[in-house]
């Protein structure tokens, strides 16, 4: 199809083409550019803070939530702030097996992160080095490739989501597989367009006439300076990853019922809603806004910083 | 004219076939569709002769073209849950996803045109920032959470907005809708507003981005000292520059509003083709799911195809044609 | 006579503060101009001839604020004038013409609908009358078959249609004042020399002021009346054309003079200011063109005023005395 049709939602929101940042030393200057919007301190503070939750909720939540024989059905459905039969307090309430919905919380932000983590680093690999192939080869297999990329992006995320776990099944790990599928596209197309300016560009054509190896050009020249975009969309990646994920367990297609997620949470509070029992939707429902939002946060800035009109 | 939109339309062909492909080896290749029509207890003669029948045993390329023979005649097999052909089972629910997407897609526009427009016309007022914050919130909410959220605000404390189903409907051409009525659009506002929110802040964003983009450039100041009135510059001068992108976004997100409706109606219980595609995924049938992706496929390609020609005719440097009208 | 437009002191910066000044494109600019009469403003890149008119126009891309001084227009000041009132002004009496033809015209809106919009806006009339008002106006710019052409997008004219598109459009309502910003620049050399004879011409006839934007002392010595030399946002000399081109008193105006290739005899190397010009954030301090000037002195660390003798002015403690 044309480039017109083809424009994947996000390359909208991104600069049409990031430039490469140059070595390290404006790393410090960029540090305090970021820190300069207070939106992005805020958001990389609770950011922070939410990988530390996340990384040792074993460790702070009150319970175990996923342990059946932690939990006691007589403690389901109590509203927050209420305590257990032997005093053990529930801030945020239980849900109908009684299980504490702030450890809840803590162990599914821990699956969030590590799903969005994982699936936006394995994209994010994948995605580059195909964009490079492409870019480096050229001819018949750059287009062949792009032609996969154009494919891929004139259908929305979900719906690739969706296709991917018809085929494979459901499960917490098909829908790890079905994001990094889905995802790809989105880095091949961008590193491809970084790589091809680079290309152009002299040092390249120095270091093809003092007859570097090719995978010398690709990764020592060529990758460096796909890295800004690179990072900037992996950002944005994660968040919409971790969306992603907790859509798809809601959906019933993720997470099983006795796998932490935020989704999975949700989805139980889903049927008591009606009755009024709003907690056990409603809090892992904020802490998952809380962790889009601060990624987002982050992101916009970052993609702000690296963008060079704003340099 | 011609030989681009044949061109075109040779691509829009082969970007299908490449997708029936992918559909095929998806479903036959990666998943063993046996294992889900069968009994684990059947014999193995049983066993046997269901392969047989479902052309399992042939090589791969015949199975292919006996898929694409079948998805030719509009046959995508029968659904093992409701024992009716796939096909007519997702056409049946068309018009409800249709519809939903539709006034989604109408909200979003409607709401975040003039936002995006004020924001970047005036960049530096609080308003616009608020608008801005809005919509990274609008982004970042998980939309199902939004849906549900709906439902605890505005049905269950407020009583305001039923939570679920698509009301009373009444008929026109031949399908039933629901906005035709006061009952159906009552329950038609929740689930649009819901599946809205997140093309609003997109619609919001790229008509900022546009604004801000054509404002600086040299034929906006022109028209200002032609003495032009600042309603003209900026409701013809500015907004032609920036409907080329936002049709076009718009056009290509009015499919992902489809597909995104599988969320949306899941929660508001909406009888849409997004409900079926869920309960066929987890009931793993087949015919339904490769009934329901085969459409997509044909909706997106042809969506692809309609807003090319829309960007042509809105865009004179990219119209093929030298003349005028 | 009365001078038509009487520019003083006028001072417009970009990303000022209320209390730390900003980037001064145009600093304590004044000049006058008469009816009929066509001023060369001449100058390097970047030293604020464009934004020179576009505080005229009062069209300062923002953050770009007139921070200063007055430009009194037919007795009134357009500083602080109503929006309406300008409004009024642009276009009908006071228009203009930009540097980059390429980018004047709307890239998505038909030519006629440009040309007949900008008559509309001044004279409320049918559409009719205005499309063969728009017709005329293109037929008299020399487009040939004007009426077909005012269906076609501007990606469909070349650079030169355009910029003749953009001046039709400047002399629809026989203004007052045309600030013309090098609009030659962008053309060859044969539209040019057509394109300033349309000038000189309706200059003639309907009395219209011309301020000529250029580089190009040659297009200045053949067309306009008076000249002024600007650098580093001041203007360093103003003038009749003769007497400024022929007796420079400014180092600057010599320098400048010296660099046109025709001044020189053949095989000598060309006259060349030495050094770049300075950008505004990091002027000398006193007398701007100081570091390049081979008669500076102690004295001129403090900024030159304004030497006044009549018809010609300049700012310089030390100006050039030959030719006196
Ligand atoms: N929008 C703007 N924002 C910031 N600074 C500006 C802007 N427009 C102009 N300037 C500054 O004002 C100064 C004068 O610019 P101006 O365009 O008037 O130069 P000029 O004399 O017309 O040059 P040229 O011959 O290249 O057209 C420049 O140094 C530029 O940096
Ligand atoms: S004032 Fe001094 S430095 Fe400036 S131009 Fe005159 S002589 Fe040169
Ligand atoms: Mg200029």
């Amino acid at each position: 199809m044309s480039q017109a049709a083809n424009k994947p939602q996000e390359t909208a929101l991104l600069p049409a083409s990031l430039p490469s940042t140059s070595r390290m030393v404006r790393t410090g200057k960029l540090a305090q550019k970021f820190v300069m919007s207070p939106g992005a301190a805020i958001g990389l503070g609770v950011l922070v803070l939410i990988i530390f939750l996340a990384v040792f909720s074993p460790l702070i939540s009150p319970q175990n939530p996923y342990d059946l024989s932690q939990l006691d059905i007589l403690d389901g459905r109590l509203a927050p702030g209420s305590s257990s039969f032997d005093g053990v307090p529930y801030y945020l309430g239980t849900d109908a097996q009684g299980r504490d919905i702030l450890s809840g919380i803590l162990y599914g932000l821990r699956t969030s992160l590590i799903v969005g983590v994982l699936s936006a680093f394995a994209a994010a690999t994948i995605g580059t080095s195909i964009g490079l192939i492409a870019a480096y080869v050229g001819g018949r297999v750059e287009t062949l490739l792009m032609r996969l990329v154009d494919l891929q992006l004139s259908f929305p995320t979900i719906l690739m989501a969706l296709m991917m776990l018809a085929f494979l099944g459901k499960g917490l790990t098909n829908v790890v597989i079905a994001l990094i599928i889905a995802e790809w596209a989105t880095y091949a197309r961008t590193v491809r367009s970084s790589a091809l300016v680079e290309r152009e560009k002299e040092y390249i054509e120095a270091a093809h006439c003092l007859r570097l190896p090719g995978y010398r050009i690709l990764f020592r020249h060529l990758l460096p300076n796909c890295l800004a975009p690179v990072i900037v969309i992996s950002t944005m990646q994660v968040a919409r990853a971790i969306g992603l994920e907790a859509t798809l367990s809601f959906l019933g297609l993720g997470a099983s019922v006795t796998e932490p997620s935020l989704g999975m949470l949700i989805s139980n509070g889903y049927q008591y809603l009606l009755s009024g029992l709003y907690w056990i939707s409603f809090f892992p429902g904020i802490a998952l806004l809380i962790t889009i939002v601060a990624i987002n946060l982050v992101g916009d800035r970052l993609r702000d910083i690296l963008n060079p009109r704003s340099i | 004219m011609l030989a681009s939109l044949l061109r075109r339309l040779i691509q829009a062909i082969m970007v299908i076939l490449a997708m029936t492909i992918i559909v095929f080896v998806g479903v036959s290749v990666i998943g063993n569709p046996v294992d889900i029509l069968i009994n684990p207890d059947a014999s193995q003669a049983e066993y046997a002769r269901v392969v047989a029948h479902l052309g399992l045993d042939r090589p791969l390329w015949q199975q292919y073209l006996m898929f694409l023979q079948g998805i030719f005649h509009g046959d995508f097999g029968t659904s093992f849950v409701y024992n009716k052909p796939a096909l007519s089972l997702i056409v049946e629910r068309l018009p409800a996803t249709l519809e939903l997407a539709m006034t989604a897609l109408l909200i979003a526009i409607v709401v975040g045109l003039p936002l995006g427009l004020y924001a970047g016309l005036h960049p530096e007022r609080l308003s616009s920032r608020l608008i801005m914050s809005g919509s990274i919130l609008g982004f970042s909410l998980p939309t199902f959470w939004v849906g549900l959220m709906f439902i605890l605000l505005f049905s269950v404390q407020l009583g305001w907005l039923p939570s679920g189903g698509r009301g009373e409907t009444a008929s026109l051409f031949g399908t039933n809708w629901s906005f035709l009525t006061a009952d159906g659009l009552h329950h038609l506002i929740l689930p649009a507003l819901n599946l809205a929110l997140f093309k609003t802040s997109l619609v919001l964003r790229l008509t900022r981005a546009g604004v801000q983009e054509v404002l600086p450039q040299d034929y906006i100041k022109f028209a200002r000292a032609k003495g032009l009135s600042e309603n003209r510059v900026i409701y013809t001068h500015v907004l032609k520059n920036l409907m080329i992108p936002v049709v076009t976004i718009t056009g290509l997100e009015f499919g992902s509003l489809i597909a995104f409706s599988v969320v949306t109606e899941s929660i508001f219980a909406w009888p849409g083709m997004g409900k079926l595609i869920i309960d066929s995924i987890n009931t793993l049938d087949r015919p339904v799911i490769v009934a329901y992706l085969m459409m997509m496929v044909m909706l997106f390609v042809a969506l692809n195809f309609i807003i090319d020609i829309c960007y042509t005719l809105l865009d004179p440097r990219v119209r093929l044609d030298t003349k005028g009208k | 006579m009365a001078n038509l437009l009487t520019v003083s002191n006028l001072v417009t910066e970009f990303g000022g503060t209320k209390t730390a000044p900003g980037l001064r494109a145009v600093n304590d600019v004044s000049f006058t101009l008469e009816k009929g009469r066509v001023l060369g403003l001449v100058g390097e890149s970047g030293s604020g001839k464009s934004v020179t008119g576009f505080s005229i126009m009062g069209l300062v891309d923002r953050p770009g604020k007139v921070t200063g001084g007055r430009i009194i227009f037919d007795n009134r000041d357009l500083i602080g004038l109503e929006h309406e009132e300008m409004r009024r002004l642009r276009g009908k009496r006071i228009a203009m013409v930009f540097q980059d033809p390429m980018m004047t015209l709307n890239p998505v809106l038909r030519i006629g609908t440009q040309i007949t919009e900008a008559i509309q806006a001044h004279d409320p009339m049918t559409k009719s009358a205005a499309r063969i008002r728009a017709r005329d106006a293109l037929g008299l710019v020399g487009i040939p078959s004007p009426e077909e052409r005012l269906d076609a997008y501007p990606h469909e004219f070349s650079g030169g249609m355009r910029q003749r598109v953009a001046i039709a459009i400047a002399m629809l309502h026989h203004p007052d004042l045309i600030i013309a910003d090098e609009p030659t620049t962008a053309l060859d050399v044969t539209i040019q020399s057509q394109i300033i004879a349309e000038f000189q011409k309706m200059a003639e006839i309907s009395g219209t002021a011309v301020i000529w934007i250029t580089h190009d002392l040659a297009i200045v010595s053949r067309l306009a009346d008076d000249i002024a030399v600007m650098y580093a946002g001041r203007l360093v000399e103003t003038g009749p054309v003769e007497q400024v081109l022929g007796t420079p008193r400014h180092p600057y105006t010599q320098g400048l003079i010296q660099s046109v290739p025709s001044q020189n005899q053949r095989g000598h190397r060309l006259h060349q200011i030495p050094g770049m010009t300075p950008s505004l954030t990091r002027l000398p301090t006193g007398c701007s063109f100081r570091t390049r000037c081979s008669f500076a002195t102690e004295q001129c660390h403090t900024i030159p005023e304004r030497t006044d003798t009549g018809t010609r002015t300049y700012r310089c403690f030390h100006p050039v005395t030959e030719g006196l």
